[in-house]
């Protein structure tokens, strides 16, 4: 009795002792920095004051760069739901060939970070496009890129975005039961009708979810309207945040935090409307079943198909295609030749400018570490989302993880400026101004990326196998260490190489919080681009591309091992 | 109203055969059952009557119209066809009346008409008044009658069934079988109904259709199939036949022969025509009787006794052929026990004709 007992408290210890290391992360990574911004705003200083409140409202810049990006926000949503949308029906709905490929191609400008994006669209419509300059039909140079605008921000905006609504509407398509499809072609519903009234109404949660996600991230985006709003003068709030930080130093960090919260409470209230439009109606769908026969294109497939492959050129291959020729010539303006085309871009960035060999070496150590910490800590706490009961404390764990990764970037940015800005209590240990705050940011910012894959790949796990090891007399660790880690690892790896590839090419965080010394590459990128050296700009951006394409088909050899949905590029 | 007719139909998945050389002519109100084993190919059978399923082989007319064949296929929107799903297939999105309607609303029927018929088709199925309800808000038993009432409004030349009583409880669905028959004979409407459960086949059908493995293997009424089963899968399957080799003695006569089973002679019902030769009989448990004494009889004993309520299965298996299990009905009293000899007199059984 008095062993048995005693057997049960180190059990129950165990747990205990996972639950405190988690809830410790969490407030450590989630909920000290929001609670930070949060003071920051409304007890500047220690007291409570509406003043840094009344300073943020009052001013006319605020305004402005709020509605500017409600403006790309929604713009950019709407673009990227439509096209996602039609794209998610097509590639699910109809018989389309060579899908796989498809969908790859679709969704590759995810992966690729949006300043390269940006960057690349710019040198295919730029005057000094060697694309257009090589086929004859550039504009004259000093021209105006036509890009550098709120249409050029909300047209890239709905190319980075549309593959997230794709990817959401796409997995709701296909949990669609067949029965529900047929039921109504059996009453005489042709396609186009089955589609209107009951396969959208019924993907509306997917719909609206996704939008939510696109607005987010659309609002959320620094690399975009960086690099097409700056030179138009175009700014949306993270760019003023950017540009106030960059002006005013730590002294003008208290406008950017009622700036930053202002952008969170926009996310939020996106969220919140998603959230009441899916709960309008009933949209459940109980039964399973399989997904419905597609929908015989017949003689429009051709037809079809091609317009697919020219929007996949479209948006993945033309920009690639146009930062490849960039990063070749030597100077503005240059007409590409075999004469003329040169490596000297690369060798320059890689070897030559000391920044630049820097932050390829920042990003990566940044990155992995970043990607390895992730790892780690998916595996013990997405047993606790999944398995762990699903108590109230469970469910706001989970909710407190998403946070840092679902407000916009700039949010943590600033938080993470405020929270180390003066040396750690205690231990007086000093993060400002080294490359360790752009480690905490990423660690707080990309956990949720490996957190997702784990839960899901627990949720594909038969919880027998760890009871089996339970009841032949392992303990909790144990069972973590020789049962659990090696089921759920490859979903939980294949999360820290989405991290890796993410946190590489990544802007938005580390344009706030680098210092000399400490760049990464998106700092430097944008540096070059800035000033106007395209060529670095663009030779760099290569280079992350290239990286990127590996890394995705490093995670792809882990695919036989992962859970649907982890490798959004696999279909 | 429609004859249906299933000429060599084949179907095969990845070069698997789902379905292969069914025929099948189904009159014009018939109430036709399709009965197999899981994976027998029955839903796949009925999927291509919908026009859900391409057919590899064969061609598929509804009332004269060839809907599937070589030359292509009618999509399911043109063969005014209705169709009743297992998990009954309701649009969440949709209130009752508007699942119901929606056959009407996609036909562009003018919206007071398409009011009356939605309430008919409701007050048909005994679902008065309950049009403005959600689908989520009704029980199993409800939900069925409106997919019922949703297939109905549109007047169907044919109804096709997905096993639609499979995830009700036993009690609804005896009740829903009744309903069923009574649509049946209330429409007239051709009708195809997939199961794999017999008692509701034959309950309800007129001819049954037994499948297995892709393949039709008998097409005859219940009574036929009970009695007369043509092959030894459908003995077996259809209420648990037990089959036991036999050597023909004689030449039939008046629908019966004599044969030798199990060392004993006996009288067993078969076809015309049956000659001497070996083949197997199917028996079920009244066929069989326990000898009086000094009788002559099968010699076996008795390997297990399941208590059955009023009665006990008692499975004897002979001395001469151990493998065999022969169940019998006793009712109560029950005096066998287990490992008890007992001598069994086959007093009926069908000679399975040569396939």
């Amino acid at each position: 009795m008095q062993s048995s007992r005693a057997e049960a408290r180190q059990g129950q210890g165990q747990f205990a002792a996972l639950m405190a290391v988690a809830v410790l992360l969490i407030v450590l990574l989630s909920l000290l920095p929001m609670l930070r911004l949060v003071k920051e705003l409304v007890a500047p200083g220690g007291t409570l004051s509406a003043a840094a409140l009344a300073a943020g409202l009052a001013s006319r810049s605020t305004w402005i760069a709020t509605w500017h990006t409600l403006v790309v926000g929604l713009g950019g949503t709407m673009l990227a739901v439509l096209s996602g949308t039609l794209v998610a029906l097509l590639v699910t709905l109809t018989d389309l060939r060579r899908r796989g490929l498809l969908v790859l191609c679709y969704v590759t400008p995810l992966m690729i970070a949006p300043q390269v994006t940006a960057l690349a669209w710019l040198q295919l419509f730029g005057p000094a496009s060697p694309l257009l300059r090589l086929l004859g039909v550039a504009p004259p140079l000093g021209a105006r890129n036509p890009l550098y605008s709120a249409e050029g921000i909300i047209l890239l905006l709905g190319v980075q975005y549309g593959p997230l609504v794709f990817l959401v509407v796409r997995a709701g398509l296909r949990k669609l039961p067949r029965e529900l499809v047929e039921a109504a072609r059996a009453t005489g519903a042709g396609w186009p009708r089955v589609v209107a009234t009951v396969v959208l109404p019924l993907m509306t949660p997917s719909i609206v979810a996704a939008a939510a996600l696109a607005f987010v991230s659309c609002v959320g985006n620094f690399g975009i309207p960086a690099f097409l709003g700056i030179p138009a003068n175009y700014l949306v709030l993270p760019t003023l945040i950017y540009q106030r930080l960059a002006g005013g130093g730590p002294a003008a960090l208290g406008e950017t935090a009622f700036l930053s919260v202002l952008i969170g409470v926009i996310a939020i209230a996106g969220i919140l409307a998603q959230e009441t439009v899916s709960r309008r109606r009933d949209y459940r769908v109980a039964s399973v079943s399989l997904p419905a026969e597609p929908y015989e294109l017949g003689r429009w497939r051709m037809p079809v198909e091609a317009c697919m492959w020219l929007f996949a050129v479209l948006v993945l291959a033309m920009p690639l295609l146009g930062l490849a020729l960039t990063s070749l010539v030597s100077g503005y303006g240059v007409v590409l030749s075999a004469a003329t085309a040169t490596l000297d871009n690369y060798r320059f960035v890689l070897f030559e400018h000391a920044a630049a060999g820097r932050a390829f070496v920042n990003s990566v150590w940044l990155s992995a570490l970043a990607a390895t910490f992730a790892v780690v800590v998916a595996v013990p706490m997405g047993y606790l989302v999944a398995w762990g009961g699903g108590g109230r404390w469970i469910r706001l764990l989970s909710l407190a993880v998403e946070l840092p990764y679902a407000l916009p970037g700039v949010v943590l940015a600033i938080a993470a400026l405020l929270l180390f800005l003066r040396p750690v209590p205690l231990v007086g240990l000093q993060l400002y101004n080294t490359p360790w705050i752009i480690l905490y940011a990423y660690m707080a910012r990309f956990l949720v990326l490996a957190l997702r894959p784990a839960v899901s790949g627990y949720h594909q796990i038969d919880r027998a196998l760890e009871e089996a090891a339970q009841v032949a007399g392992a303990g909790l660790f144990t069972r973590m260490r020789t049962i659990v880690f090696p089921l759920v690892a490859p979903a939980a790896i294949a999360g820290g190489l989405l991290i890796f590839m993410t946190a590489l090419g990544e802007l938005t965080v580390s344009a706030l919080l680098w210092s000399s010394g400490s760049e990464t590459i998106g700092v430097v990128m944008f540096s070059f681009e800035q000033g106007g050296d395209s060529g670095y700009a663009a030779a760099m951006s290569m280079i992350t591309v290239a990286l990127t394409f590996a890394l995705m088909l490093l995670a792809s050899l882990l695919a036989p091992y992962l859970p649907d949905g982890v490798l959004p590029w696999r279909d | 109203m429609a004859r249906l007719i299933l000429d060599n139909v084949g179907k095969s998945f990845a070069g698997a055969d789902a379905v292969k050389d069914v025929s099948i002519d189904v009159a014009d109100g018939e109430f036709l059952a399709v009965l197999g084993p899981s994976g027998c190919g029955k839903t796949t059978l009925l999927r291509l009557v919908a026009g859900f399923e391409k057919l590899t082989r064969g061609e598929i007319r509804i009332g004269g119209t060839v809907m599937s064949g070589p030359d292509g296929s009618v999509p399911p929107e043109r063969r005014r066809v209705g169709i009743v799903f297992q998990n009954y297939a309701l649009w969440p999105h949709m209130s009752v009346a508007e699942n119901v309607g929606y056959s009407l609303k996609v036909a562009g029927l003018d919206r007071a008409l398409a009011g009356r018929k939605i309430a008919e088709a409701l007050a048909l199925v005994g679902l008065e008044g309950l049009g403005d309800r959600r689908p989520a808000s009704l029980s199993g038993g409800q939900r069925q009658r409106v997919a019922l009432a949703r297939c109905l409004v549109a007047a169907p030349s044919l109804v096709l069934f997905d096993e639609p009583l499979a995830n009700l409880d036993v009690h609804l669905r005896s009740s829903m079988e009744n309903e069923f028959a009574a649509f049946h004979k209330r429409t007239g409407t051709t009708m195809v109904y997939v199961t794999h459960d017999q008692g509701e086949a034959m309950a309800l059908a007129d001819r049954i259709a037994v499948m297995d493995r892709g393949r039709l293997m008998q097409l005859a009424s219940p009574r036929d199939l009970y009695h007369e089963p043509a092959n030894e899968m459908v003995a077996s399957f259809i209420a648990k036949g037990t089959l036991l080799p036999v050597q023909v003695l004689g030449e039939e006569a008046a629908g019966h022969c004599k044969v030798r089973v199990l060392g004993q002679e006996a009288v067993v019902r078969c076809r015309r025509g049956e000659r001497p030769r070996h083949g197997r009989i199917c028996c079920r448990s009244a066929d069989f009787e326990i000898a009086g004494p000094g009788e002559p009889g099968i010699d076996g004993i008795v390997r297990r006794v399941v208590y059955r309520g009023g009665g006990a299965r008692v499975e004897f298996s002979p001395l001469e052929n151990p493998d065999t299990i022969v169940p019998l009905d006793q009712p109560d009293p029950v005096f066998h026990q287990v490992g008890d000899s007992l001598r069994l007199r086959v007093r009926a059984g069908w000679l399975i004709p040569a396939s």
